[in-house]
This record gives C-alpha cells, sequence and structure tokens, in this order.
C-alpha cells in the first residue's frame, strides 16, 4: 500500500461552516461575574482538592485547589475575590458536584500572580510537571489533562507533533483567532512541548478555510523550528485526533491504541498557545477564548472570558434574545446541549452555539432505516451505522462490540447527521457503549472477588 | 433575566436537510415522466392500469396499517412507487382488477409481512409482478402494439374484463421486441428500441426518458449510480463477447441494453435501496451478478425476459453480500469477519 499521506482521511460529511460570523472578530475580554462559580471536575480524572476554606480572600492566579493525583490537575483562581460557599454546583451532565463560590472584589483588575517559571532549559519531566501545575487540559473539548497525554511510554518514541488547528466544528472560530492573535504563544508553547516529547517534526494542521491563519503562522515560524504548516481540505470530523494523523502523517492509530503507537502527539492549538502563555510566568489557567455565536446572538464573537463565569451572565451579556431554546456547549456536532443556564464556563468550553425557538431542528419524524448507506459513507472509522443501529434496537450489545467495531466509534455524529430517516445513532451507540463498558467492568469485578 | 426551560438534545444537533420521504418522492418525480411516455405510447389503456396498481398499492398499506392499529405509512411515498412501478411491468392492455389484485399482493406479501418499510428483502414490485405472472400467464403475455390511432380514446374490453371471468383477449395483439427475438429471431432496431416505439409493457419502452430519470436521481445523490452502471454493463459486455463470437445467433448487445425491462429495473428497480448491498464494493457485486442473470435467462432461459427474475434473485442474495463484504474498519489490520 501507498504510505503517502493524502492530506486528508476516507468518508467524512461537509455540514454548512457558518463560520463568517465570528471569524473576523478579534477576541475580546469578558468583564467579571459578579459570582464565579467553579466546579472542581472540569477535566477527566480525580476532582481537584481544595485548599481553601469559606471566608478566605484569595488572589488572582491564586491556587484555590490541587491536583488529586497524576490523573488530575489543579484549579487556580480567575478573579481576586473572596470565597462565599464551598458546595455543591451544577454542571452539564446535570449532575452537582464539589464546587466553590468566588466572589470577586469591585473593580479587581486583570493583574495576576506569578509563580516558579518554568525555563525552556527545564528537563521534560519539569516541564510535565510545569504544564500540570498550570491546570492545563485539553482545550479543544476533550478536556483531557495534557500532561498525561504528553507523557511518552517507555518504550515509545514520539516522532511527529501535530498541532491540531482543524477546528472542524461547525460554527467555533476560537482556535482560528487564537492562531491569528496568539502565534508567539503558539511557537513559545511548540518549544516546550518539542522539549517534553522529544519530536522531531512539527507539523500544525490548519483546515483551508482557515488560509489566513495559515498564511499568518507560516510567516512567524522562527528560524530554529522545525515547524511546517499544512492546509488540509475542509471536512469534517477532520479535527479529530485519528483523523488528523492520517491526514498528515498518512497512517491509521491501531484500534483501541493512541496516537503514539504511530510515534506521534498531538495537541490542540489553543492549549499549546496557553502552555506557551503559562509556563514562562509558573501561573494557571485562569480564563480562555471562547466563540459565543448562533442566531439567538446578537453581540456574536471571540471572548476572553474567566473560567467558572455563569452561563446566564455569558449570554445575558452578549444579548441573547428571550427566545432562546437550545445551548449548546461546544460545537453542534459533538456538543452537549446546557440543561439549564445555572452551570458555569469551564475549561473544555470550546464554544457556545445558541439557537432560538424557530432554530432548533423539530423532533423529525423516525422513519425505518432503508439501508439508503449514507451513514456507510459517512462513518470516518468504517463502520457500519446502519447495522449498528439496528443491533442496538435488539440490544445485541455484544454483537456490536464483538463483530461490528462499536468500541471504535468516538461519537463524531456524521452518521446522525446524513441519515434521511432521522434515526438518533449516535446516540443509541453512546447508550450502547455504557453499557458495554458496565458488562465489562461487572465481569472484571467478578473475576476479581 | 433569562429564564427559560431550555430543549436538550444529543448531538449532533443539526441534521443534514434530507429526509426518507424527499428521496421517495423525488423518485416519485423522476418516474413521472416514463408514466407521461406510457400513457402517450399506449393511450388511457396504460393509464388506467398504473393508476388502478397505484391506487391498490395506497389502499392495501392503508388497510393494513389501520387493520394492525399502526400509524399509516402512506405518507412516505414508497407505496406510491411500488404502484408506479408495478403499473410500468404490465402490459398495457392488462385487465384492471388483476393489476388491482397484483398491488395487493405486492403491498402485503412483498412489503408488509416482512415488517414494512425497510425490511422487506424484495422489491414489493416485482413480488406483485411475479405473482400476477404466474397466476395469469396469458394475460401478462398478452402485449399491444403502440401508437395506435385510437389509443387515447378507446379503452380495451380486456382492461375492464370482469374478475376471474375468462380474460377477452383483443384481437390485435402485438409481439414484445424480446419474444420475437427469442421465439422468431428477429430482432428489432436499436434506435426504435431507445425511442420507445416498440411494443412492450406500458414502462419498459423508451429507455432515454427511464435513464434521464436516473440521472436526476443520482445528481440528486438519492440512488447509488453504481447499481444501474454495474448491471448495464455487465450485460452490455457479456452479450457484446457472445455478439462476437457469433453473430447469427446471438443478439446485437445494444439490442440486449435496450429492450425488455433492463432500463426500467436496472435504473428504478435494482436500485431499490432496502433489497441492495450497503457497501460500494458489495454493490458493485450485486450489478454484475443481476447482469449475468438478465443474458443467461434471456439467451439460455425458457422465458424471452429475466429482468424480473434476475433483480429478486439479486434480493436474495444482497444480505449475504452485506455480511460477507465489509469495509476494513479504520486502525484494524484486516476483515473483520
Amino acid at each position: 500500500m501507498f504510505n503517502l499521506a493524502k492530506n486528508t482521511f476516507k468518508h467524512g460529511v461537509h455540514p454548512p461552516e457558518n463560520k463568517e460570523e465570528t471569524n473576523r472578530l478579534p477576541i475580546r475580554q469578558f468583564p467579571f461575574a459578579p459570582l464565579i462559580i467553579l466546579p472542581m471536575q472540569q477535566h477527566i480524572g480525580n476532582p481537584s482538592q481544595i485548599i481553601v476554606r469559606e471566608g478566605q480572600e484569595v488572589a488572582r492566579g491564586q491556587l484555590l485547589a490541587k491536583a488529586n493525583g497524576y490523573m488530575s490537575v489543579p484549579m487556580h483562581s480567575p478573579v481576586s475575590g473572596k470565597v462565599r460557599k464551598i458546595a455543591n454546583v451544577p454542571v452539564i451532565s446535570g449532575q452537582m458536584v464539589q464546587g466553590i463560590y468566588l466572589e470577586p472584589f469591585p473593580f479587581s483588575g486583570q493583574e495576576t500572580i506569578e509563580g516558579k517559571p518554568i525555563p525552556l532549559s527545564a528537563s521534560p519531566e519539569e516541564i510535565l510537571r510545569g504544564i500540570q501545575d498550570a491546570g492545563i487540559v485539553g482545550l479543544g473539548g476533550a478536556a483531557f489533562p495534557t500532561h498525561v497525554k504528553l507523557k511518552i511510554p517507555e518504550g515509545k518514541k514520539c516522532e511527529y507533533l501535530l498541532i491540531n488547528g482543524i477546528e472542524c466544528e461547525p460554527y467555533l472560530t476560537t482556535d482560528h483567532r487564537v492562531m491569528l492573535e496568539q502565534a508567539d504563544d503558539i511557537f513559545m508553547g511548540i518549544r516546550y512541548l518539542l522539549k517534553a516529547t522529544g519530536a522531531k517534526e512539527v507539523v500544525i494542521g490548519i483546515e483551508a478555510n482557515k488560509q489566513d491563519a495559515a498564511d499568518h503562522l507560516v510567516g512567524k515560524i522562527p528560524q530554529d523550528l522545525p515547524v511546517r504548516v499544512q492546509v488540509v481540505p475542509v471536512k469534517y470530523p477532520q479535527g479529530a485526533e485519528k483523523m488528523l494523523i492520517t491526514a498528515i502523517i498518512g497512517k491509521e492509530v491501531p484500534s483501541g491504541g493512541l496516537p503514539i503507537d504511530v510515534n506521534t502527539v498531538v495537541v490542540n492549538v489553543a492549549t499549546t498557545a496557553e502552555i506557551g502563555r503559562l509556563l514562562p510566568h509558573g501561573q494557571g489557567i485562569q480564563e480562555r477564548v471562547i466563540t459565543i455565536t448562533g442566531p439567538a446572538i446578537s453581540k456574536k464573537g471571540n471572548y476572553l472570558i474567566p473560567i467558572g463565569t455563569p452561563l446566564r451572565y455569558v449570554l445575558e451579556q452578549v444579548g441573547a434574545s428571550k427566545n432562546i431554546s437550545e445551548v449548546f456547549m461546544g460545537g453542534p456536532m459533538m456538543g452537549v446541549s446546557a440543561s439549564s443556564l445555572d452551570i458555569s464556563i469551564v475549561k473544555g468550553t470550546s464554544g457556545i452555539v445558541v439557537f432560538g425557538d424557530n432554530d432548533v431542528k423539530k423532533t423529525d419524524k423516525i422513519y425505518p432505516c432503508i439501508k439508503c448507506g449514507a451513514c456507510v459513507d459517512a462513518c470516518p472509522i468504517f463502520l457500519n451505522p446502519s447495522k449498528l443501529g439496528i443491533l442496538a434496537k435488539f440490544e445485541a450489545y455484544d454483537s456490536m462490540a464483538e463483530e461490528y467495531n462499536l468500541m471504535d466509534c468516538f461519537e463524531c455524529g456524521s452518521c446522525s447527521y446524513v441519515c434521511p430517516s432521522n434515526i438518533p445513532l449516535v446516540q443509541y451507540f453512546r447508550l450502547s457503549k455504557g453499557i458495554i463498558r458496565k458488562r465489562k467492568a461487572n465481569i472484571q469485578q467478578k473475576t476479581n472477588a | 433575566m433569562l429564564s427559560k426551560t431550555l430543549h436538550i438534545s444529543s448531538s449532533p444537533h443539526i441534521k443534514k436537510d434530507v429526509s426518507t420521504d424527499l428521496i421517495m418522492k423525488n423518485v416519485v418525480y423522476a418516474l413521472l415522466p416514463v408514466v407521461l411516455f406510457s400513457v402517450y405510447a399506449f393511450g388511457i389503456n396504460a393509464l388506467l392500469v398504473i393508476a388502478t396498481s397505484v391506487f391498490g398499492c395506497l389502499l392495501t398499506e392503508h388497510l393494513l396499517c389501520s387493520w394492525s392499529k399502526r400509524e399509516s405509512t402512506i405518507s412516505d411515498w414508497s407505496a406510491v412507487i411500488t404502484g408506479i412501478l408495478l403499473g410500468l411491468t404490465l402490459p398495457p392492455i392488462f385487465p384492471l382488477w388483476m393489476a388491482f389484485l397484483g398491488a395487493v399482493l405486492a403491498i402485503g406479501l412483498g412489503k408488509f409481512v416482512f415488517g414494512g418499510l425497510g425490511y422487506n428483502a424484495f422489491n414489493p414490485a416485482l413480488v406483485g409482478r411475479a405473482f400476477l405472472q404466474a397466476a395469469f400467464p396469458v394475460a401478462i403475455t398478452t402485449w399491444h402494439p403502440s401508437f395506435l390511432e385510437d389509443r387515447f380514446f378507446s379503452i380495451s374490453k380486456s382492461v375492464l374484463a370482469l374478475p376471474f371471468a375468462e380474460p377477452i383477449v383483443d384481437g390485435i395483439s402485438g409481439a414484445t421486441p424480446l419474444s420475437a427475438f427469442k421465439f422468431d429471431k428477429v430482432t428489432a432496431s436499436t434506435s426504435d428500441l431507445a425511442l420507445g416505439l416498440t411494443s412492450g409493457s406500458t414502462g419498459e419502452t423508451c429507455a432515454w426518458i427511464i435513464l434521464l430519470g436516473g440521472i436526476y436521481l443520482i445528481y440528486r445523490n438519492m440512488m447509488n449510480w453504481r447499481i444501474p452502471v454495474a448491471i448495464l454493463s455487465t450485460v452490455f459486455i457479456l452479450s457484446g463477447l457472445l455478439f462476437l463470437l457469433d453473430n447469427q445467433v446471438y443478439p446485437s448487445p445494444l439490442f440486449m441494453l435496450f429492450s425488455g425491462g433492463l432500463m426500467l429495473g436496472a435504473v428504478f428497480m435494482a436500485t431499490d435501496m432496502v433489497g441492495s448491498p450497503i457497501t460500494p464494493l458489495g454493490v458493485w457485486i450485486y450489478g454484475a451478478f443481476i447482469g449475468i442473470l438478465v443474458v443467461v435467462i434471456r439467451i439460455w432461459g425458457g422465458l424471452p425476459e429475466g429482468v424480473m427474475y434476475a433483480i429478486l434473485l439479486g434480493n436474495a442474495l444482497s444480505p449475504q453480500i452485506d455480511k460477507m463484504i465489509r469495509p476494513k474498519v479504520y486502525g484494524t489490520k484486516k476483515l473483520t469477519k
């Protein structure tokens, strides 16, 4: 077989991009909300451990909670203010998790506490520790602790460092603006990442609808860095790790494996910029860039918003219309619907898309599967969603997992997007995967006992 | 202060602007020119046959749904397609009561017993047609010349024959090009065939209009182009080879392509999504299989035409094809089995 990179992956879909309303708008600083609500579970892994007490005054950038083990990150204060309460706070899943209510001081400013800087001369371990101490997680939406992802396992080698500037989700322009406005931070971040991973080559992957960002970055590449920018065709889900790796280095990540199995590490571009900005000052993450858009928003834009800002406050500031109907945290393809406006901005919030009453797709009639094959032609993993959907209806979970590779599905939503019969395929698969995982865990428990 | 109950849905939150009823509706649009030409060529008799068949399908589907206490599914337009397709495979002076019975069987036996739309193993229209061929072998092979002078005004007596009364065979009957070839070794000119100037079933005559409908559906991305391409090219290549071998015994490949129900079957019946495989490679195999069967039945079989049986056998094979032909899943080494 050819081992040449084809510059893209096979299959995928082309949803309307809807990026033109915000992609020219520069990043703007968002004001502090009168109350900041910080859940301690904003990342994959163990919740952060609170180290402040109620009534304590804290400065912006001060450590509020420390990492609870390796698979965890600390939390820093996004504002200077007073810890009002330590109690359970709502999160997007509808659950309540431990959190901190912070009341900012009136007129509190942007100045931030600095910690111990991590120099570029630091060892890979020190850099990984610095990344963890800064509370950095994948800002593309997954919120996976970045230091864990960057740790190269024994016996593996990292050749390629891919910087993910694809942003294939419709509506979102967060990464686009970061690339245009924070090039120096990105290249500083790349220096740290090169040191931490030992990669030989860096490729920044950008979709063709952000040519201006690609041109801008090409012009800024420092002479001494082995970096190139690769523009790839616009296609969803090009930004998925596996799809990006296939497009750029032409290899497939083995089923059930990780990018490092093909000697690659992928880091989101905004995460990279954050590393480059925070590590030289030993600071922690306090705010992030978020695209706020959608038909029900009048002041659409890209905003730098303090972590913990309540969603309700955010929407009021950007002129959300009275008849908002659905709020997606993240993009419309993989984002999650907010069940309440009482949740707050977390580290993984890459965008907020708001639809009004008239924009929400009506609950379309579900027809039987007519085996048109549109889903088969869309699935970037080459699964058979039509067959999997039928098996899910019969609750044939074992067959789904073992014969039809359900566990390789990463829920990109391409199959549901194209299905003419409006079958909620991804929803079926998400549920089925949950059930299969639970069953496996039960079996594991029994054998252990 | 924003306070409103939010709508929650599972991702993805946007949806491509296509739906099953829209696809079905477009198939009907693509079939309309075929129907119009049929009425133009065979007159009022053809119109009555097709209309009866559509009516029979809709009525059966509606009644079966209401008897099984389900929401009626006639609004998804699939029964209309079955009705039109069945009507188009019947001779223009086919007794209406038989057409109606065929429609009842097409929906009842071809679709409903399997569980309705999406679950039918075979193309329902062809199930109806197969029943009619077995039950009324004479009536279904009684052809009628096209472009008769009085075709818009006179209704054939056989069309209005009473149920189970001996069908009155109309005095004038015309052999189809395929039966003329089969039994008398006479081939019609290809241009007559392509333009629909020959005799045949109501919708089996004008190849260009059928192809146009297919091209429209392919353009709208509502039909798998590989199926007609696979069938037609297999028939063309196979019969071309035979023709090169001995052009006295075997008909020319163009004659094979443009005669009988091949065009209608390849474009509108074999492409029924439910009965065809789901992967591109599977579809090529399915199309080639049908193409081979068409040639084999037409040339060596006892019947002059074999498209119906070829497609029904293709439908029967397609779940097996889907079981065996599976694309390599991303990140796996070999085909999953």
